[in-house]
């Protein structure tokens, strides 16, 4: 007798992604896969792809799909959410789609509650463009658009995470990394955590998974893995910044 | 043998992680190109594998299915 | 609100709101904008009294991007804005033609261009009519120039979304969104809902995943798309509509559209007593626009046209186009968020005929 412990989700499309070797996306579509499979969300699940290398989330997720502007995810998942309110809704963003253009609109739907989960998967980087810098992009760091070094000019990177953590209508607020197995696997107990808390009506969910870039940083993928703990990690605190079935702040409608 | 391994070969990338990420050299880089043109991982040591699945918590591409068997 | 087919006074932006509501629409989103901001605000009474979904968004930008989610999922949905908020919702809109969404968007506008003023004004014709997002596309868009026409007008914007799969702009001014007046409702439509439409993500039980975007990278695969968007608009060009008033036997005819053309109908009357033949012409689709009736009119044999707006001379261009230089076509306007008396127009129809009066 033999029980399958690992392989392709339910929930992923068996097709190639278009994602160059060792790019840490696919590891977060299939932990988002994952979870959809072992909650059961398969079916009534509607995600909503972004703009820049993510763009075509929908070919890999076996799910419904809709594609939104850059930086409207969480505005679009909202109208799909509002229209109904039994479906799971995702959003999978990058940081310069979630974190730049589209700030107003994530802020927005946390600050509403809207019972909603945002990926974010931050790499410091537009990597669709060409490697430009993003608002994420570490200090010093070479881009195609700092090929000085980000100086103080560019301002300094901000931590999304934090930002969204502190407002009233978010329920889950999470940042991890997939650049080791055992990192891999608190990834997904926080993606899990995540659309369970979705599911359950308790408000915005969001995590912020720090993942490589090899391409645009020029790193080999084992290097690249080796920046996002070497470098990033100090910049980018791992952690649940906020859980209100774990206490609930003032203020905060649990 | 703890565990049977089977690696999709065709969509395999080549970004090695998976190489580097197995504890008991299960796993080697083949020598072949693959319709992706990339030279993708290998099975060199079957019997070797427990079944920890850090292969396929690594892989990008899914490429690993894995049962343990009993 | 009063019982179907009874006569009430309503302002404008309420009656639009109101008819949205009847016909089987229950989710708003919107962001207050003078000169509209009655219809969000009377949304947001109303659809909670009809369980509808009414939500104030951050920006017009994610407004028009609720409205595409919404669609998305299969439901009636509606936004609105003035002027310059609707230029922030031409990406959505282009996304959402792209994407093949229904949805019916209204812009009641104001004085341009900028920030402008709250003023009623004709300025946003190209914006609506022309496009105004990125990329080659075409939306129905409906001008009504009574409050009940603006009733029936939206409740068919809503038919005709769904039936074209296709965003529906309802343009409305500062003036007629304001003005009070007597209208009929129709009775309260349903919503046919998601299960009615064969592209609504309504999640993959039983069967294939659905997905809507608007991204095609490969260039033979986008211009397959945009043939198949352009036989779909060429199939629109049939919901043309339009008034034709007193124009039977007019020597001049006055186009005009939305409140320029309620002025322009009391200069007419007050031309025919002084024995002028003059005729109202009142695009009522201003795409598709009625060219072909317009053609017709030339063909009867009229030589002179004049088009008034409330803007510096915007459908003017689709009149010259329609009569392709086989007459003549002077054009008389006002800017600033001014709207013309019927003393101008009637001298504007002196000027242009001449000693023609008997």
């Amino acid at each position: 007798m033999s029980k399958q412990i690992a392989g392709k989700p339910e929930s992923m499309s068996p097709v190639v992604t278009h994602y160059c070797p060792g790019c840490s996306h696919g590891v977060v579509h299939r932990l988002v896969a994952e979870v959809l499979d072992e909650l059961g969300l398969r079916e009534q699940t509607v995600g909503v792809a972004s703009v820049g290398c993510s763009v075509l989330a929908y070919n890999y997720f076996e799910t419904d799909f809709v594609q939104a502007p850059h930086g409207r995810a969480p505005a679009v998942a909202t109208g799909v959410k509002r229209a109904n309110p039994n479906a799971c809704v995702f959003t999978y963003q990058g940081d310069g789609d979630m974190a730049a253009i589209g700030t107003s609109e994530v802020i927005h739907a946390a600050v509403r509650g809207e019972k909603i989960t945002c990926i974010m998967y931050n790499n410091s980087i537009y990597g669709m463009t060409g490697g430009q810098m993003s608002p994420t992009t570490l200090m010093g760091a070479v881009t195609a658009t700092t090929p000085y070094g980000r100086g103080p000019e560019a301002g300094m990177p901000y931590r999304m995470a934090e930002i969204l953590a502190t407002t009233p209508g978010a329920a889950y607020v999470a940042r991890t990394h997939v650049a080791d197995v055992g990192n891999i696997v608190k990834t997904k107990r926080a993606i899990k955590k995540a659309f369970e808390l979705q599911m359950k009506g308790v408000g915005f969910t969001m995590v912020e998974v720090l993942g490589n870039c090899p391409t645009n940083w020029g790193l080999t993928p084992s290097e690249s893995n080796k920046y996002v703990t070497g470098e990033m990690l100090p910049y980018f605190p791992l952690g649940e910044l906020k859980d209100v079935t774990k206490e609930v702040p003032a203020g905060v409608h649990a | 043998m703890r565990a049977k391994l089977e690696l999709q070969e065709n969509h395999c990338k080549g970004c090695e992680l998976c190489v580097q990420a197995c504890p008991r050299d299960v796993l080697a880089m083949g020598s072949n190109i693959n319709a992706l043109g990339y030279r993708p991982a290998s099975i060199v040591d079957p019997e070797k594998c427990t079944g920890c699945k850090a292969c396929a918590l690594v892989c990008p591409e899914v490429c690993f299915t894995i049962w343990q068997v009993a | 609100m009063a019982h179907e087919m009874e006569l009430t006074m309503v302002k404008g932006n309420e009656a639009l709101g109101e008819a949205a509501i009847r016909a089987g629409c229950r989710f708003f989103f919107g962001y207050p904008i003078t000169p509209q901001s009655e219809l969000p605000a009377y949304m947001s009474r109303r659809m909670p009294e009809v369980n509808g979904t009414y939500l104030q968004a951050e920006s017009e930008v994610a407004a028009v991007n609720m409205v595409l989610g919404a669609a998305a999922a299969g439901v009636r949905v509606m936004t609105s804005s003035s002027s310059p908020g609707y230029s922030l919702k031409q990406e959505g809109i282009s996304y959402m033609i792209g994407s093949q969404l229904p949805a019916v968007v209204v812009n009641v506008m104001r004085g341009g261009p900028g920030l402008g003023n709250i003023q009623p004004a004709q300025g946003d014709y190209w914006q609506m009519v022309k496009g105004g997002g990125h990329g080659d596309y075409r939306m129905i868009s409906l001008a009504p120039s009574t409050v009940q026409e603006l009733v029936n007008l939206t409740v068919q914007a809503f038919e005709l979304a769904d039936k074209y799969q296709n965003p529906v702009g309802i343009l409305a001014d500062g003036l007629l969104g304001q003005t009070m007046e007597p209208v009929r409702f129709p009775e309260i439509k349903e919503d046919p809902g998601p299960h009615t439409k064969p592209w609504a993500l309504t999640g993959c039980k039983g069967r294939g995943k659905r997905i809507h975007t608007s991204l095609e990278l490969s260039p033979e695969g986008l211009e397959k798309h945009n043939i198949k968007l352009q036989a779909k608009f060429k199939v629109m060009e049939d919901e043309v509509q339009f008034e034709a008033y007193k124009c039977e036997d007019a020597d001049l005819i006055v186009v005009a559209y939305g409140t320029a053309a309620r002025v322009a109908r009391a200069a007419v009357d007050a031309a025919r007593q002084l024995g002028l033949n003059v005729g109202l012409f009142r695009p009522i689709s201003l795409w598709p626009f009625p060219s072909a009736a317009l053609s017709g009119l030339v063909d009867r044999g009229v030589t002179r046209f004049l088009d008034v707006e409330m803007s510096a001379g915007q459908m003017v261009e689709d009149v010259q186009l329609a009569v392709l230089g086989r007459a003549k076509v002077d054009f008389y306007g006002r800017t600033g968020g001014i709207v013309p008396t019927p003393r101008e127009i009637l001298n504007e129809i002196q000027k242009v005929m001449g000693g023609e009066a008997k």
